[in-house]
């Protein structure tokens, strides 16, 4: 008996340990994104081709790919959301040439294909949604410093960031964000502009990994498929053992 | 074990009915699962999606192609030769018929149905040709001269496989008594206009 | 007369004789399978060599998959992963399948250890089945390491750099031996060519052989049950166990149930779950290896964050390292340490239960402090302490501990 106790404590402790959050970011704002949404998707897709492929690649994605996922035509994707000569063959690479970036902001912009796997949706939201200006230039809550100014800043209108004279525990006072305040509004209201950054968190998601859409309709089958199996089989053991005496 | 003599703690049931139900219910369910988990596998080893896009429609320049000269491209990895013909070879091609294995183009899946003619082309005097021998995938040499051939002594013109010998007119039509036994295969082009031809793309159609 | 009946059976027949008379393939199926005879008494807790046997044909299989579309180039290898989970049809479930295979083969190694020492699997006359158990479990490791730097992602390229290190702890020859294990002034595309190499051709090979070794050795014995009782004690007039019952059929369908039952949990992971919480796939191995740029914190895989804890709770390198290799290595003591004349817990004292509850937690609990960056010294000695008393102290309280008397015939 003592054994099975022992075997549910191991269990529970080893459940516990795989619900153990890993927050890694502190306090960041729910994306809510939906890479299912493919209206949302479409509408992410436009708004990374025009801002943050200036800068920004996505190397791993090809045109093509937009048009075997998104359930847009071969025109669609040639004519709305790539530029110039571009074929369908090729890769959503950045307007900007790697050693101007590295001239212009000190650093490559990274590539984008798998920064919501890296980063997270949640993170991107926040980001996006957090560019204060000061009289530097731009700053963000989330990343202090970045060397990405507010691309859409046009689209939100501009920050301003409120603070607070805050001892820490040390004892020295030292100046906080504690808020971020519409000081200037952009083309778009702060609601139309969260979704905005929702449909682009939702494309980069869809980019990072495409195969997700595949991957989970199908996991519903194979769950079914399998559970099945799992009770037939478990009939069969049932058959078997009547034979064992007990 | 046998049921007679049955081990101690074994009591074997006597209505095997249900227990061969479930065993052969249990065999077909999991074979199925094994072949549907077999399916991805298999799969994988197909060309990939960066392969099949590799394998799009190539656009060809033969503005500056003379009479009687080959050009070759490389189309999914396969050799095509692009050959403005002379009249004089064009003359040719209906006498050969005689010697020839396929001369109607009947095999049907060996051209689109806009090459199914006696020069096996849109245009007649534009080849358009996966010079890959239909034996065992060799590139024949073209050999344009009309007159006797270590291979041939009544030679009109046409291409020479030095792997196995097989031969083909300048249509890449085959002749009897060779290894190969179809005609050079055409591959789907069209004219974009009089100087360039798209490899791979049918006319008025999408890519093949 | 009756006409003669086609016997279709009769083909088959002729087939089996031919082999037979050629073979010992029936004699081996009768040893192994059809008159082996096995504890009629296993629980849950014997699904899991089965199950570990499955997870290392799922990995050899996928494993060779990936091996095609795979490359094993600095330059390339990043990319080419990507590749896998984009443009080959159905890579992304082949490359799944081997991510959520490596942890899931840890889940079920781990649980097959514990009930080894749970119920005394390791005692006489079962030491060399538990001395190879062991070398599999190092072995393991070694593969599961060299497989994680392959991505060639963050984690990938400073996991490596951390773990390799190590090595440089070894007095006079540790510099030395750091260089000649990554082939190169750091860790670059040589490190990642011989990983590949001895991923996927070496210790796997080295894998197999053991397993058919601990097989082997295991069948010879006899399998242990939760009473600990040996069932070769109690013969029939035929000469065979009367506890015991033949493992084809009886545990081959009881395993096929458990199969589907871990399939149905991996189909889960694989399709809804792949990263696993960050546990099975990082984060911070989708960004590219990058020598110039330490990721803030690096903490290994979670099936080794209880030795990196281990590492941890030392302010020495070489004792830590030292002391890490002595947490793996004294399992192999495990068979001598225990001096209990009963093997399963069940028959075992209140002192062998508690004994075993705080290892499975001090164990789980240095999985976790190996995880966070900022675990306490403290915490971490204490359960470092914890973890070494355990096979420290079994000698004393397995000798004095007061057993309860093992009956005769298993029970349920």
């Amino acid at each position: 008996m003592i054994d099975r106790i022992v075997s549910m404590g191991a269990m529970l402790l080893l459940a516990s340990l795989s619900l153990q959050a890993a927050g890694k970011y502190g306090d960041l704002d729910h994306a809510g994104s939906n890479v299912f949404d493919q209206a949302s998707v479409q509408r992410g897709a436009t708004l990374f081709v025009n801002y943050c492929m200036s800068c920004h690649s996505a190397e791993f994605v090809r045109y093509q790919h937009l048009v075997n996922d998104l359930d847009l035509s071969e025109e669609e994707v040639l004519g709305n959301l790539a530029f110039g000569d571009q074929e369908l063959s090729d890769y959503l690479l950045a307007a900007m040439r790697d050693e101007d970036a590295e001239e212009w902001f000190g650093v490559v912009p990274p590539d984008l294909t798998l920064t919501a796997r890296s980063r997270g949706p949640d993170w991107i939201y926040t980001f996006m949604r957090s560019f204060y200006l000061t009289d530097d230039g731009w700053n963000n809550t989330v990343l202090e410093h970045p060397s990405m100014p507010h691309v859409l800043w046009e689209l939100q209108g501009i920050q301003r960031a409120v603070t607070e004279q805050r001892e820490a525990s040390g004892g020295e006072v030292r100046t906080e964000v504690v808020s971020l305040e519409l000081d200037q509004p952009g083309a778009m209201s702060p609601t139309e502009y969260d979704r905005a950054i929702r449909d682009l968190v939702a494309f980069m998601e869809y980019i990072s990994e495409p195969a997700q859409l595949t991957r989970k309709r199908l996991g519903i089958w194979v769950f079914l498929f399998l559970s099945l199996f799992t009770f037939i089989s478990w009939l069969l053991y049932q058959e078997y053992w009547k034979d064992v005496k007990k | 074990m046998s049921e007679t003599e049955s081990l101690d703690s074994i009591q074997p049931q006597t209505d095997l009915g249900r227990r061969r139900l479930l065993m052969a219910t249990t065999g077909v369910i999991g074979a199925a699962g094994v072949g549907a988990a077999a399916w991805p596998f298999l799969s994988s080893l197909q060309p990939s999606s960066k392969a099949r896009i590799v394998g799009a429609p190539v656009e060809v320049y033969i503005g500056n192609l003379e009479p009687g000269q080959l050009t070759r491209v490389q189309w999914r990895g396969q050799t095509i030769g692009i050959m403005r013909r002379t009249d004089r070879m064009l003359e040719e091609l209906p006498g050969l018929a005689e010697r020839l294995r396929d001369p109607e183009s009947s095999v049907a899946d060996q051209q689109p149905v806009y090459a199914r003619n006696v020069h096996r082309s849109i245009r007649p005097e534009i080849l358009v040709l996966n010079v890959h021998c239909t034996h065992l995938g060799c590139v024949p040499q073209v050999v344009p001269e009309i007159g006797p051939q270590p291979f041939d002594s009544d030679w009109k013109g046409g291409f020479f496989c030095p792997c196995h010998r097989s031969t083909f007119d300048l249509a890449g039509r085959v002749f009897r008594g060779v290894p190969a036994i179809r005609n050079l295969l055409v591959p789907p082009y069209s004219f974009i206009d009089d100087d360039n031809v798209m490899i791979g793309m049918d006319p008025e159609e999408g890519a093949a | 007369m009756a006409k003669p009946a086609i016997n279709f059976s009769r083909p088959f027949e002729v087939v089996n004789d031919w082999i037979n008379e050629r073979s010992s393939i029936a004699e081996f199926n009768r040893k192994h399978l059809t008159e082996y005879y096995a504890p009629k008494n296993f629980n849950l807790w014997y699904f899991f060599g089965s199950l570990s046997l499955l997870v290392l044909v799922n990995q050899i299989v996928t494993g060779i998959f990936l091996t095609m579309h795979y490359k094993p180039d600095a330059e390339l290898a990043f990319a080419s992963v990507e590749y896998i989970m984009r443009d080959v049809e159905w890579g992304w479930l082949i490359r799944y399948m081997h991510s959520t295979g490596a942890s899931l083969f840890f889940v079920v190694v781990y649980l097959h250890m514990f009930r080894a020492l749970m119920y005394g699997s390791y005692q006489k006359p079962r030491e060399l089945v538990w001395i190879l158990g062991v070398t599999i479990y190092l072995v393991l490791m070694a593969e599961s390491f060299m497989g994680y730097v392959l991505p060639w992602g963050q984690m990938s390229y400073w996991g490596a750099q951390v773990i390799i290190s190590l090595f440089g702890a070894v007095p006079y020859i540790g510099d030395g031996l750091v260089e000649w294990i990554r082939g190169d002034y750091f860790v670059a595309d040589a490190t990642l060519n011989r990983f590949f190499a001895l991923h996927v051709v070496a210790l796997p090979m080295v894998l197999l052989l053991l397993v058919v070794l601990h097989l082997a050795a295991l069948h010879e014995v006899g399998s242990n049950n939760p009473d600990g009782i040996e069932i070769k004690a109690n013969k029939d007039e035929n000469g065979r166990p009367r506890d015991g019952i033949p493992f084809h059929p009886y545990y081959t369908v009881k395993d096929i149930f458990g199969a589907s039952f871990f399939l149905l949990i991996a189909a889960f992971i694989i399709f809804f779950a792949p990263e696993f919480g960050g546990y099975f796939l990082k984060p911070d191995n989708f960004i590219p290896a990058d020598p110039l740029v330490t990721p803030d914190h690096i903490p290994p895989v979670w099936y080794f964050t209880p030795f990196y804890a281990i590492l941890q709770a030392v302010p020495d390198k070489l004792m830590g390292v030292l002391l890490m290799g002595a947490a793996v290595l004294i399992l192999y003591l495990v068979p001598w340490l225990d001096r209990s004349p009963v093997k399963s817990i069940r028959y075992r004292s209140w002192m062998s239960k508690l004994a075993l509850f705080i290892f499975a937690v001090a164990f789980i609990r240095l999985g976790m402090l190996g995880l966070s960056q900022e675990s306490s010294t403290f915490e971490l000695r204490f359960w470092t302490f914890l973890y070494f008393a355990f096979f420290i102290l079994m000698p004393i309280w397995t000798r004095f501990e007061k057993t309860k008397p093992v009956p005769e015939r298993v029970t349920h």
